[in-house]
């Protein structure tokens, strides 16, 4: 066998916290041939960044390289100077960042930022690399390739920044790219586009990468070898299909087993029952502009969990302010068991307000920093329930328990001090303060680890049942649809395209747009991708997809 | 390390640029007034270093932990300003006469010493009209720095409650505040007070209510229109966060909203701005009294001090310490500044985050 493009042997690195140094990444080995993809998984400080920069030789700033070596290509990274890394970096190693959108700058046009390492390493004259670009445009299947790259980034989608961002780093043709979390920020449907050209323009140009990503289906789809990290330690590395059939240690069982959980579906609930949210005919605008929701209208019933899927921008969120009554609709109104409710906020009255709770996706700015646990639970007991002092700390022990937290340990703490389950679950207390009726989720598992997410949704379910409450769970992962929701709602565009039983809308036939979305999760199999590019039989998934649509 | 090195080879190079211009003497006077500065540095260095290890072993733990990363400046200035807090506070015991006892002999100069013109019941001598100096200084440091602090007060109350308002309501009430404050700010701040003194000169007559009330409020008012800048511009920061979004569809009112939600958050920000405005607060009274409008007499006030004895600066070649009377007065004011600085940049680097 040749000799491989990367070779990264004991691989150590440290971050500075609190004036000391502690390792984060343990002693890595990591072998990458030529054209091959390797694919990098674990859940959020596993370490799976620093390890894809650091095959770059760089740290992110308060980290640094303690140990190990780093060849590539038979170049010692750790040990050349800046000025010969740097003409290593860019022409013969790229970086794809997670968010393209932070990652242009906005005042360039894509193409000037696309021609400035090749002009810069000396590979192509300016005109020669632009010429380039548009033919990598092309092959990654961008829009209007001849024109799109005279936009600023902020006139195209972001899943199109993304594709343009790839092949900026294909201009120099490297040997290696690096692949963050590319697709993470991109909804299901895009990020299907974005998969199939990077895969792509990967194979035709014989390029090694390295896919760094938490999501298992799209590693699978991507990587010919899967490596899984857990706190800066290597757990296993086997080829995809192999790690996919067969997983040797339990850390990769259970990656592998957390979609598992389902729950039945309970029965549909009686049509002439009160629901209790009832929405008719929502219309509803930011400002004085155009209207972003279009007579939207679905019920929410005792006990029930209505799940409300989109892609983002199809107002899924916006109906979640005109319910809470932040964004008066324009027209349609909102009832609550049967009676109806003011349009704003500010008229409701205290009662209603309790009755009617949100938890947020963002449990880092839904929390106030600066307020220590036992008083942001227990600022809604008191304010609703009116209970002051130790009869508070009681009930405030009493919600802490209840979403498996041990009260001694954090009720005194304060917001920072928690991990980012933990924070969600106190988000959820917060939200069972009131003691509601009906709780509107807002993508709240979308933020979180797997295994972490896996635990929020079975609270969730738990307290359902225990408390019959009635949830609106806002999302865009119908993984978390199957597992949770007892009904659906389809929105595109500020429309309800459909809706129905969750059972029923699994099953075909579904409103193309419906289908569009189920058939774009990404499945834990390797031929997933590939299969589906099949089926669909098209170059442009995007406007194939929006031409079904439309007839 | 390489700053100090810098800073080594500046001081030779200063020294060498004094002997060329100016000779042997002039190199010979500038070192004896370095190893003077040099002796106070060192001597201001030890004082607090002994100050910071006896707050991190002495202290309870909520005021020892943060002194533990405390640079020695912090320390410095905390301790220079518990002093003035201290003097002020105690100045009728600390001073030897009333601050505005008049004795008769009048222009008695400092030193102590009856053959050179001194007196030693009066160390630092009397003024024009024969006040004690060194009672007044006590007595200056209650008025410039208790007036200075409650004017600061008056001004982030004021700024901080409409900042925060127009941050959390916005729309017109925004609009309106944020214009006005645009309006005050248009005008050179130290001007507009010479003008609203004047004025309220005029009301404080007829109104027989004192004109250093008149002055607070002046002051605070034209201060507070930076103060709104800064909390509007941290609190539009905070009020998009969720959990404003979540008190508010509690229920929550708005000094809630205000004082439980957003406040807490900016904090931080506001109290290091809070160091920066005492000072400043502090020389716009100083110069409204220098120019003579600002504290009146009797009361005792550095900025009316450094004014009246301004003259004195003119026997510098013939006797140093004479002339130092108004300065003393001055670098009263410029320590406190000093120390307030220090503080204030060890609560910044602390806020922000920044470690090296």
């Amino acid at each position: 066998m040749s000799e491989p493009l990367v070779k990264i042997r004991g691989l150590k690195i440290e971050g500075r916290a609190d004036e000391e140094w502690i390792q984060i990444v343990n002693g890595i080995d990591l072998d990458l041939h030529r054209g091959k993809v390797l694919g990098l998984i674990g859940e959020s400080g596993a370490g799976k960044s620093t390890v894809g920069l650091a095959a770059m030789g760089f740290t992110r700033d308060g980290c640094r390289i303690s140990a190990g070596t780093i060849e590539f290509d038979g170049i010692d990274l750790r040990s050349v100077s800046r000025a010969q890394r740097r003409a290593l970096l860019g022409k013969r190693i790229a970086y794809v960042a997670q968010s393209a959108a932070a990652s242009f700058n906005p005042a360039h046009k894509i193409i000037d930022q696309h021609t400035e390492a090749p002009t810069y390493h000396n590979v192509m004259s300016k005109k020669d690399s632009e010429a380039d670009a548009i033919d990598l445009y092309n092959r990654l299947r961008l829009p209007n390739p001849d024109e799109i790259g005279f936009r600023y980034p902020h006139q195209v989608s972001g899943g199109q920044l993304q594709r343009a961002m790839t092949a900026m780093a294909m201009s120099c043709r490297p040997d290696l790219i690096i692949f963050d979390e590319p697709t993470t920020a991109l909804d299901v449907t895009t990020q299907i586009e974005v998969l199939a050209s990077i895969r792509d323009i990967v194979e035709q140009f014989n390029t090694a990468a390295i896919y760094i990503t938490h999501d298992l289906a799209v590693v699978a789809q991507m990587a010919d070898e899967i490596k899984v990290l857990l706190k800066g330690d290597e757990v296993e590395q086997a080829d995809t299909r192999t790690m996919l059939s067969n997983p040797r240690e339990d850390y990769t069982k259970s990656l592998w087993a957390v979609r598992s959980f389902t729950r039945p579906q309970k029965p549909v609930a009686d049509r002439n029952s009160t629901p209790v949210v009832s929405v008719a005919n929502i219309t509803a605008a930011y400002g004085k502009s155009v209207d972003v929701l279009h007579g939207v209208s679905f019920d929410i019933h005792a006990g029930r969990t209505v799940a409300v899927v989109g892609e983002s921008g199809s107002g899924k969120s916006t109906v979640a302010r005109v319910i809470t009554g932040l964004l008066p609709p324009r027209e349609g109104h909102i009832e609550f068991d049967g009676k109806p409710l003011a349009p704003s906020y500010k008229q409701r009255t205290k009662d209603e307000l309790r009755q009617a709770q949100m938890i947020y996706q963002m449990a880092d700015t839904a929390l106030n920093p600066r307020v220590r646990i036992k008083d942001i639970i227990g600022r809604p007991v008191e304010f609703y329930g009116g209970l002051k002092g130790e009869a508070r700390d009681k009930r405030v022990a009493e919600l802490l328990n209840q979403i498996e937290l041990e009260p001694s340990m954090y009720m005194d703490r304060l917001p920072g001090e928690l991990s980012g389950g933990q924070k969600q679950r106190v988000g959820i207390a917060r939200a069972l303060a009131a003691e509601p009726k009906f709780i509107i989720c807002d993508e709240v598992t979308s933020a979180l680890d797997q295994l972490v997410a896996e635990g929020i949704l079975r609270l969730l379910a738990q307290l359902q049942d225990d408390l019959d409450l009635a949830y609106m769970f806002i999302t865009h992962d119908l993984a978390t649809v199957r597992a949770i929701a007892d009904e659906v709602v389809v929105m595109k565009e500020g429309r309800v395209v459909e809706s129905g039983p969750k059972d029923e809308m699994f099953k075909p036939p579904h409103h193309p747009y419906t289908d569009l979305l189920l058939s774009s999760v990404p499945e834990m199999d390797p031929d997933w991708l590939t299969r589906l590019l099949d089926e669909r039989g098209v170059d442009n998934l995007g406007d194939a997809a929006s031409a079904r649509i439309d007839t | 390390m390489k700053g100090w090195i810098y800073f080594a080879l500046f001081l030779v190079a200063a020294a060498f640029a004094i002997f060329l211009i100016g000779g042997q003497g002039a190199l010979a006077a500038v070192l004896k007034y370095a190893k003077w500065i040099g002796i106070i540095v060192i001597v201001c260095a030890i004082v607090s270093w002994l100050f910071r290890e006896l707050l991190r072993r002495v202290m309870p733990e909520v005021i020892a932990k943060p002194m533990r990363q405390a640079p020695l400046t912090a320390a410095f200035g905390l301790l220079i300003i518990l002093i003035y807090v201290a003097v002020s506070l105690g100045a009728p015991l600390f001073a030897p006469y009333g601050e505005a006892e008049i004795f008769k002999n009048i222009n008695v100069l400092p030193g102590g010493n009856p053959e050179l013109g001194g007196n030693p019941d009066h160390l630092l001598g009397t003024d024009q009209i024969g006040r004690d100096i060194l009672s007044r200084l006590i007595y200056g440091a209650r008025n410039t720095v208790g007036i200075a602090f409650l004017t600061t007060l008056l001004s982030f109350f004021i700024g901080i409650t409409l900042g925060f308002l127009a941050a959390t309501l916005g729309g017109w009430i925004d609009q309106v505040f944020s214009r006005a404050v645009d309006a005050l700010m248009a005008i050179p701040q130290l001007i507009f007070a010479l003008l609203l003194m004047t004025i309220a000169s005029e009301w404080s007559y007829r109104s027989g209510i004192s004109l250093t009330w008149f002055m607070i409020i002046i002051i605070a008012v034209l201060d507070s229109t930076r103060v709104f800048r800064l909390s509007r511009a941290v609190g539009l920061n905070i009020v998009v966060m969720d959990y404003i979004e979540a008190a508010k569809i509690r229920g929550e009112t708005l000094s809630y909203l205000v004082f439980k939600e957003i406040l807490p958050n900016a904090f931080s920000p506001l109290l290091a701005e809070f160091g920066l405005r005492f000072c400043f607060v502090f020389l716009t009274i100083a110069s409204l009294s220098f120019l003579g409008i600002g504290i009146q007499p009797p009361l005792a006030d550095w900025g009316t001090m450094v004014r009246d004895l301004s003259q004195f600066i003119n026997f510098a070649a013939y006797d140093p310490l004479t002339a130092a009377l108004p300065l003393m007065a001055a670098g009263a004011i410029a320590l406190l500044t000093v120390a307030v600085n220090f503080v204030v940049d060890w609560m910044l680097h602390n806020t922000s985050g920044l470690k090296e």
